[in-house]
């Protein structure tokens, strides 16, 4: 070991104790990347903290924000769903065919809502029953199938002109407030109770931390991982919705890629790809850092090429950062031992 | 005497941030000796071998190597003096032959552009050090189909073929089965022979008796006492480690109450694992289940359990047949099950020790079974936390902070939350330090008492005779017999065991 740490260690003292330093850098790092950013746009860009930018940032991250929760759910669990994406773009284009067909809005949302979880539901099922080794198996047959899917069904073409009360749902605000940011905390905030709150919740951050212990500890394992994985789907339809009302169409190449830029949002965030560690609010802020970087970037006039360069840059010292702690914390461990 | 020492430790101090973990703790061992290590979990002494290999470096105190003072900054600089650990996980390459792993690093190979490795006179030489050890093992099997036993004598013959004048042992034994413990013992007595020091760590103060020549005991990161051990008693080394008298070791059992069966299994078989398994535990009763690693004590557990598949056969819980497919199954009926392995099937390592303990009744004790009562479960764990006498800072401390003893309980506190009628044991005591064992028998007892069926699984002998009623032996998947207490001599257990009854 390193004489100069542990001897950091020792001159802090009981206050700055690494078994309390590490979770709270965990909980509330990334919280101060997003105020650092922040900060330093505001110096740079006197457009950044206006009301009508922050509403604007809020809702470009809409989308994202709603696919990484699902992903976070799933990377609780140590898994990784690579269907959202797509699943969100078959969504997309069904929900647009059903309106076009004449389906009144409410009976079509609700159908794409179902179509979601179950093509979610799918790919736990698949996991779980098949026993296939990685969920990166059938969510990535997923992620093909649902994408073949939607260009099959749209024939590779947008499908546009929405009914107004469709629309509404990605394009309409209340109280001066965009719906898609609206509906974003709503739902953040029911899956935070869920998360932290319920017997399920529990279990989920329990299955990641432990498989194998968890199902000798009673839980239904498999009955938790298929809920997860169609929560999952049911939000990239959320997402969907929310998009082809904001759009006014449902392209079948909507969300090409998306599902990395939520796992993206979810590891920066603070959760663990080793499982059972990640927080809803986290999350949150992981999706926000992202748009923060998009749309500071665009105040700022570097090119779009760059942004991408940028956020992976980013997703790189966020793991880097996950893998350090995670290192401190295994340390300790051995000592003990 | 002082020319044959080996390796010297003197005034080794080191500290961790803040905490204390050794304190001029001076330790030898010379060649050709066997030095037993002994002290509770947390007593320093996986810290002292780690600086004795070069893992950590002492803040204050030396080493010395045949007299010479080194300083070791990795562990390769042990290695290269001769220092060698068999580690506890061992770190074989499953993939590649026994002869293969031995060798590793250093394959016998022609000189030139390609170095070609020299396959036969590498497995030839592993042979003749594998023979060396006394075992006839195959060095060109893989090592993935060896047991853990032949995967440490691998592991030995991997620090002779590199030339080890120092062998540390970090309780080998604890995954064997007393026959394979037998036969590592001939192989360190060989060891020994050769003029190799050999130090060995372990809990079990019984085989220090068997093999050790002297003793050292640590306790809170400070030497206790060092001595040969003909001078010694197990009760004084006990005291030695815990500070203090233990009450009793192994409480003396009472007469039983034998009632009503309360598990009954009929002709369970899992082909390739166990077969035509039947017996029963009733109420207020303890059964041993005694036999080798691998004869299929943890897989029949398991499957009772609902956590493995079996083909045939049938589960009777108070008479009544049941259908047990998953473990969220077994809870329902009033079973429980201590896992042989508590970091990779027991605790949520990750987790608090209150999410540990509530995880099989936090659906019974939420609202709807949906919403978690917080204030019913927090009454529930302290009240378990003091019961068990957890030693943990709080409920919300991380489970993987507490010693082993202390896990072990969390999850003997999560069993108790369900209040079961059944519990299945899969050595419930492996790994933990004595005082923690001691209070872990006592709870055995008083949940036989209360009228609970335990089926114990235990590769202790002495635990078996001490605590059940009746000891089942187990040898290649079928219960080859039964014994009372009476009957259960060690020679009787292990007559069965391996197969002599059959």
């Amino acid at each position: 070991m390193n004489r100069g740490v542990s001897s950091a260690f020792e001159n802090a003292g009981r206050i700055l104790h690494p078994d309390l330093i590490l979770p709270l850098l965990r909980r509330f790092g990334p919280l101060l990347a997003l105020l650092l950013m922040s900060g330093a746009l505001a110096l740079l860009s006197p457009h950044f903290l206006t009301f009508d930018n922050v509403l604007n940032v809020f809702r470009q991250s809409a989308i994202n924000a709603l696919l990484a929760l699902g992903q976070l759910l799933v990377i609780i669990t140590a898994g990784i769903d690579l269907s959202v994406g797509s699943i969100l773009g078959l969504c997309c284009v069904v929900v647009a065919m059903l309106l076009k067909a004449g389906v009144p809005t409410p009976a079509a949302i609700v159908a794409t809502f179902a179509l979601g979880a179950t093509l979610g539901m799918t790919n736990g099922l698949l996991f779980t029953k098949l026993r296939l080794p990685h969920p990166f198996i059938p969510t990535l047959g997923m992620m093909n199938v649902a994408r073949g899917l939607a260009l099959v069904l749209s024939g590779g073409f947008p499908i546009s002109e929405l009914p107004e009360d469709f629309r509404f749902w990605g394009a309409g605000a209340f109280a001066g407030i965009p719906m898609p940011v609206i509906i974003v905390l709503i739902v953040y905030a029911l899956f935070h109770l869920f998360l932290t709150r319920t017997t399920i919740g529990r279990d989920i951050y329990a299955i990641g931390g432990n498989k194998q212990a968890a199902l000798l500890a009673g839980i239904p394992v498999d009955r938790r991982l298929i809920l997860v994985y169609a929560v999952s789907g049911g939000l990239a339809a959320l997402g969907a919705i929310i998009l082809a009302g904001r759009m006014n169409s449902g392209f079948p190449l909507a969300g090409v890629g998306a599902e990395l830029d939520a796992i993206a949002a979810v590891i920066i965030g603070g959760a663990s790809f080793f499982g059972g560690v990640g927080t809803v609010w986290g999350t949150l802020v992981g999706a926000l850092i992202m748009g923060v970087l998009r749309n500071g970037l665009n105040l700022l006039d570097v090119s779009a090429y760059w942004q991408t360069t940028v956020i992976g840059i980013v997703i790189v010292v966020a793991v880097w950062v996950d893998v350090l702690r995670q290192r401190a914390v295994e340390r300790r461990r051995a000592l003990r031992a | 005497m002082a020319e044959n020492v080996l390796l010297r430790l003197e005034g080794i101090t080191k500290t961790f941030g803040g905490i204390v973990a050794l304190e001029g703790v001076d330790f030898e061992v010379r060649a050709g000796e066997v030095h037993a290590l002994i002290g509770e979990n947390g007593a320093g002494k996986s810290t002292l071998m780690k600086i004795a290999t070069g893992v950590h470096h002492a803040d204050r105190g030396r080493l010395l190597w045949k007299g010479q003072v080194v300083r070791l900054h990795t562990p390769r600089d042990a290695h290269r003096l001769g220092i060698r650990m068999v580690p506890q996980e061992l770190t074989l390459v499953p993939q590649l032959s026994a002869g293969e792993n031995i060798f590793l690093g250093c394959l016998p190979h022609r000189r030139g552009l390609f170095s070609w490795v020299r396959w036969k006179e590498a497995h030839e030489r592993a042979r003749a050090l594998l023979r060396e050890l006394g075992h006839d093992l195959d060095p060109t099997r893989p090592v993935s189909e060896l047991s853990v036993a032949e995967q440490q004598l691998v592991e030995i013959a991997r620090a002779l073929a590199f030339e080890a004048e120092l062998l540390i042992f970090d309780e080998p034994t604890s995954p064997l089965s007393e026959h394979e413990t037998e036969r590592l013992f001939q192989v360190i007595a060989r060891l020994k022979a050769r003029g190799i020091g050999v130090i060995y760590i372990t809990h079990r103060i019984r085989e220090i008796y068997r093999i050790a020549d002297r003793v050292t005991v640590l306790r809170d990161g400070r030497h206790v006492l060092t001595r040969p051990i003909v001078e010694t008693t197990p009760e004084e080394l006990v005291r030695a480690m815990v500070g203090r008298e233990l009450r009793e070791h192994f409480p003396a059992r009472g007469p039983r109450v034998i009632g009503e069966p309360l598990l009954r299994v009929e002709r369970l078989s899992a082909p390739g694992r166990f077969y035509d398994v039947t017996f029963s535990v009733h109420g207020g009763e303890i059964v041993g289940l005694a036999g080798l690693v691998g004869a299929g004590r943890t897989e029949l557990v398991e499957a009772i359990f609902g956590a493995r598949e079996y083909t045939s056969g049938t589960i009777r819980i108070a008479g009544r047949p049941v259908v047990i497919r998953t473990p969220a199954d077994a809870v329902r009926h009033g079973l429980a099950l201590v896992t042989d392995d508590r970091k990779t099937k027991g605790l949520i390592l990750t987790a608090s020790v209150h999410t540990n303990i509530i995880l099989p009744v936090h659906t019974r004790i939420a609202h709807l079974g949906l919403f978690l009562n917080a204030r019913a479960e927090r009454q529930l764990t302290e009240r378990l936390i003091r019961e068990l006498r957890v030693k943990t800072p709080s409920a919300d401390h991380p489970v993987m902070l507490l010693s082993g003893g202390n896990q072990q309980k969390v999850i003997l506190a999560r069993w108790l939350a369900t209040t079961p009628r059944i519990f299945l044991l899969d050595e419930p005591t492996r790994g933990i330090d004595v005082g923690a064992k001691a209070e872990i028998y006592e709870w055995i007892r008083r949940l036989a008492d209360q009228g609970a069926a335990i089926l114990l699984v235990s590769s202790e002998l002495e635990e078996l005779q001490r605590l059940a009623d009746r000891i089942l032996v187990m040898h290649r998947g079928r219960i080859v017999g039964e014994l009372s207490r009476e009957e259960a001599t060690d020679d009787r257990i292990l007559y069965l065991a391996t197969g002599g009854g059959a």
